[in-house]
């Protein structure tokens, strides 16, 4: 770990403390020019704090950090930015209902005496745009109505704006495509390649084998290994420092749907307008998988299902009984549940007590002519977080606080507690570190063992075939395929998924 | 970057049941100790009341006076506490309340109250306040015109009904069974300030204790959320809406009693009143998390403030200004002490 001149950027021994936790403990790294440098850990292990400290978002509590050799104090993002630090997050941090070229320049206009120069800015933008190779997003559209992988894009133009020279990206490829992931990896090698630094987070080791340099792992705040080569170094390695235990099947073992098993779920010629009628089947103990592209209507299925969006047509039985249509209030009495693909937006009560999202569903069956036995609801809530393992301990804890794992766990406890009889998973393990993923895997095996039916929609290939008996591709609004997981590969997958798609 | 300032009290828990504490921690850390700002703000008011006006502030019959008058908007404010903890906005509070307070005067229902029993014009007026909530609930829910738009519009409708039905004439109670119970006192506790602590000890109840508190904080925070954990979510905001308007008939009634009459100029400005209240005492304004308590302290604020300031001979215009400057401080102390307290 020795400086050399090409290090951009290094971390010190950099503590942050929150009210009861310490986020971090000690964090040591380089960052040099022109490398892509990776950061893994499980969720809670303390990344997202960590992209905050560097972009000036958090100040650190104790530790160093140099920046060209200087050691820095960011106070706020845009010091960061001026200084050549840009972060682009998760959840990208674009106005909608601004231009594309506004939100480039969001914060640093281009203005004389307190007028914008908007065909400055344009111009700018349009290079900026072709610098990144898509030059056919116009500076003038309405970011709003960009697709996510354009959004990106135009975040990393925002970066670059302000000739940024390290790039920190908070899991880029979990909201893309696989070929909108592939033209990631074009634009950030071309980046790479003029000197700009990258901070790549991601929870898929085959996306850091394939674009990062060095890898720095965290476990728990702290640095446990750091400046590992990206291509040389083993999962098996990497899954042990992250977790600090040896995992080697990821997958739980299926076991085989009694053929004799009920019918649960019965979807006959569903439709929403949109995506063309869907006929679907899940037996008792059997998890089906939905593979498809985002925007293939694989979604859009799913919330038909569950009544959440209305349908133009067709019937969805459970056990036999006909839901009416376009009401979430029926599919849950009839016992479905749902844990949706914004797991903040559409999921949770974000500022509310972990208990009193598990009880959302469930309120009656802890009322009394409609006063609520709260002691009742933290003891059910206890056990089931206890029984997940959720993460830290508490179920007075705000969610908000909660990793993405964690967060997911407490909504699959929502539907636990139900018991509920069709569990619908869009996009489960989204944000979820290898360790919590395959804990939620396990329990999604166990909950379909135990006689529930499961629909699992994934833009993880992998992810469907090692979880669901049962796979159907969705292109383009219209099942493709439906048949047996173990006779179908992945690649098969893919081709199907993308065949006539853009190719 | 806001979004990354919320995410740094996360850690904090959620105001844990302090029943196991001792008694005087309980009681610091239930409803008055987490409105200390308010209540600072109140003693202050109060002590101001005293050094200025003496005798006549601290004057027990000055006191119940204060109290009468908080009755009326506190009543309001309990109400529009449940239409804003749900994410929504009620402009037409006041219209509503001068609606309900003329139609349950007309000399036709005053004849059929005389006739059968007064309850009829406490009927009337709830009928009529209910019924403008649930209209103003099931346009914003099921037509999806936006709160503050519907309501805008209900304010003028109501208010302009009101004069009609009126003729634009104050009308004269002449009830003497409904004045004679109103005006009455329990334990020296006036009948109006008796209505007022049952309304607002429902209230808590409702908010904290029920489903339908539960949905009104998860209808507020996150409706998205909601829906698809199986919350109707419109039908629970038309039923917000119709609490509300049914308050407001409430209300309508409390103040005939006072008045002795109905017009079509009554309530004036409640629903400015009732927010500055409701914001002061500490719910969001943006919906998800709301207090009856601080609801309370609020109208007690005010309501106290312009008592001093009549006693005082000081003009309207200058508690306008004071109100002002006390909605902006006890903003900002609030919002100060959630931060410490998050720690």
């Amino acid at each position: 770990m020795t400086s050399t001149d090409a290090t951009l950027l290094s971390v010190r021994g950099v503590v942050k403390r929150f009210p009861g936790v310490t986020a971090l403990g000690g964090v040591d790294f380089d960052v040099r020019a022109g490398e892509v440098h990776c950061l893994l850990g499980q969720n809670g292990a303390g990344k997202s704090t960590l992209i905050k400290v560097l972009s000036g978002a958090h100040r650190p509590d104790e530790g160093e950090i140099r920046w060209r050799g200087e050691v820095v104090s960011f106070g706020n993002p845009t010091a960061a930015m001026r200084s050549g630090v840009a972060a682009i997050y998760q959840e990208l941090d674009l106005v909608s209902g601004l231009s594309v070229a506004d939100n480039v320049f969001l914060g640093h206009e281009l203005s004389t005496a307190g007028f914008t120069r908007r065909s400055d800015a344009r111009r700018r933008t349009r290079e900026l745009l072709k610098r990144l190779g898509h030059p056919e997003i116009s500076p003038d559209r309405d970011v709003g109505r960009l697709s996510v992988a354009h959004q990106q894009v135009v975040s990393m133009a925002r970066a670059l704006s302000l000739d940024g020279q390290l790039l920190i990206m908070d899991e880029p490829s979990a909201v893309l495509d696989p070929d909108e992931v592939r033209v990631l990896f074009g634009i950030i090698r071309e980046l790479t390649a003029q000197g700009v630094a990258v901070i790549y987070i991601s929870h898929r080791l085959a996306e850091i084998r394939e674009i990062g340099d060095r890898v720095t792992v965290l476990k728990d705040g702290r640095t446990v290994a750091t400046g590992l080569p990206a291509r040389e170094v083993k999962t098996p390695d990497l899954i042990a420092l992250m977790t600090g235990r040896v995992l080697d099947n990821v997958f739980p073992q299926r076991k085989p749907v009694d053929p004799a098993a009920p019918e649960v779920l019965r979807v006959r010629g569903l439709t929403d307008g949109d995506f063309d009628p869907v006929d679907l089947t899940v037996h008792a103990g059997e998890v089906v998988g939905l593979a498809g592209l985002v925007g293939s209507g694989r979604s859009e299925i799913l919330e038909t299902v569950y009544g959440a969006r209305k349908a133009a047509g067709g019937t969805v039985e459970v056990d036999g009984r006909k839901l009416r249509r376009g009401s979430v209030g029926a599919a849950v009495r009839a016992g479905m549940g749902l844990c949706p693909e914004e797991r903040k937006s559409q999921g949770l009560l974000l500022d509310e007590a972990v208990y009193r999202n598990i009880t959302v569903s469930s309120m009656s069956s802890f009322a009394r002519f409609g006063f609520l036995d709260d002691r009742a609801e933290r003891a059910r809530a206890t056990t089931l977080t206890e029984s997940l393992d959720v993460r830290p301990a508490g179920v007075d804890r705000v969610v908000r606080g909660l990793s993405g794992g964690n967060q997911q766990k407490v909504v699959l406890a929502r539907w636990l507690l139900r018991e509920c009889r069709v569990l619908l998973l869009d996009e489960p393990t989204r944000g979820v570190d290898v360790g919590a993923r395959s804990e939620i895997y396990e329990l999604v095996r166990a909950l379909a063992d135990s006689g529930v039916a499961v629909v699992v929609v994934s833009s993880d290939v992998e992810e469907v075939l090692g979880l669901a008996d049962r796979v159907l591709v969705v292109r383009e609004g219209r099942v493709v395929h439906d048949g047996p997981a173990d006779e179908i590969d992945e690649s098969r997958v893919l081709d199907l998924v993308m065949e006539g798609h853009a190719a | 970057m806001s979004e990354d300032t919320a995410a740094v009290p996360a850690q904090q828990t959620l105001k844990a049941p302090p029943a196991k504490e001792s008694g005087i921690k309980a009681l610091l850390g239930s409803a008055a100790g987490r409105n200390t700002g308010l209540v600072v703000a109140l003693v202050l008011l109060c002590l101001g009341g005293v050094v200025t006006a003496g005798d006549r502030f601290a004057d027990v019959d000055n006191v119940l006076t204060i109290l009468r008058l908080a009755a009326v908007i506190g009543v309001v404010s309990v109400g529009m506490t449940f239409v804003i903890t749900g994410g929504g906005i009620d402009l037409s509070v006041g219209a509503i309340v001068a609606l309900s307070s003329v139609w349950a005067t007309t000399l036709a229902t005053q004849g059929i109250a005389n006739d059968t029993h007064w309850i009829v014009i406490v009927f009337t007026a709830l009928l009529v306040g209910g019924a403008c909530g649930l209209v103003n609930g099931a346009l914003i829910a099921y037509g999806r015109v936006v709160a503050f738009i519907a309501t805008l519009a209900s304010l003028a409708a109501a208010r302009g009904l009101a004069e009609i039905i009126s003729n634009r004439k104050t009308q004269i109670v002449n009830v003497p069974g409904f004045t004679a119970f109103f005006d009455a006192s329990v334990l020296g506790v006036p009948v109006l300030v008796v209505i007022f602590a049952v309304v607002a000890a429902g209230g808590w109840v409702l908010l904290n204790r029920t489903t339908f508190g539960r949905r009104t904080f998860a209808v507020g925070g996150n409706p998205e959320a909601a829906r698809l954990a199986g919350i109707d979510v419109r039908r629970h905001t038309v039923m917000l809406y119709t609490l509300l308007g049914l308050c407001c008939g409430l209300a309508a009634v409390m103040l005939i009693a006072r008045t002795t009459t109905g017009s079509a100029t009554h309530g004036g400005l409640y629903e400015l009143d009732a927010i500055a209240a409701v914001v002061i005492g500490g719910t969001l304004l943006s919906g998800g998390r709301g207090t009856i308590a601080g609801t309370v302290f609020g109208v007690l604020i005010f309501t106290t403030l312009s008592n001093v300031f009549t006693l005082n001979n000081l003009s309207i215009s200058a508690q306008a200004v004071a109100k002002g400057a006390i909605i902006v401080v006890a903003v900002l102390l609030q919002q100060r002490l959630a931060r410490r307290s998050g720690a």
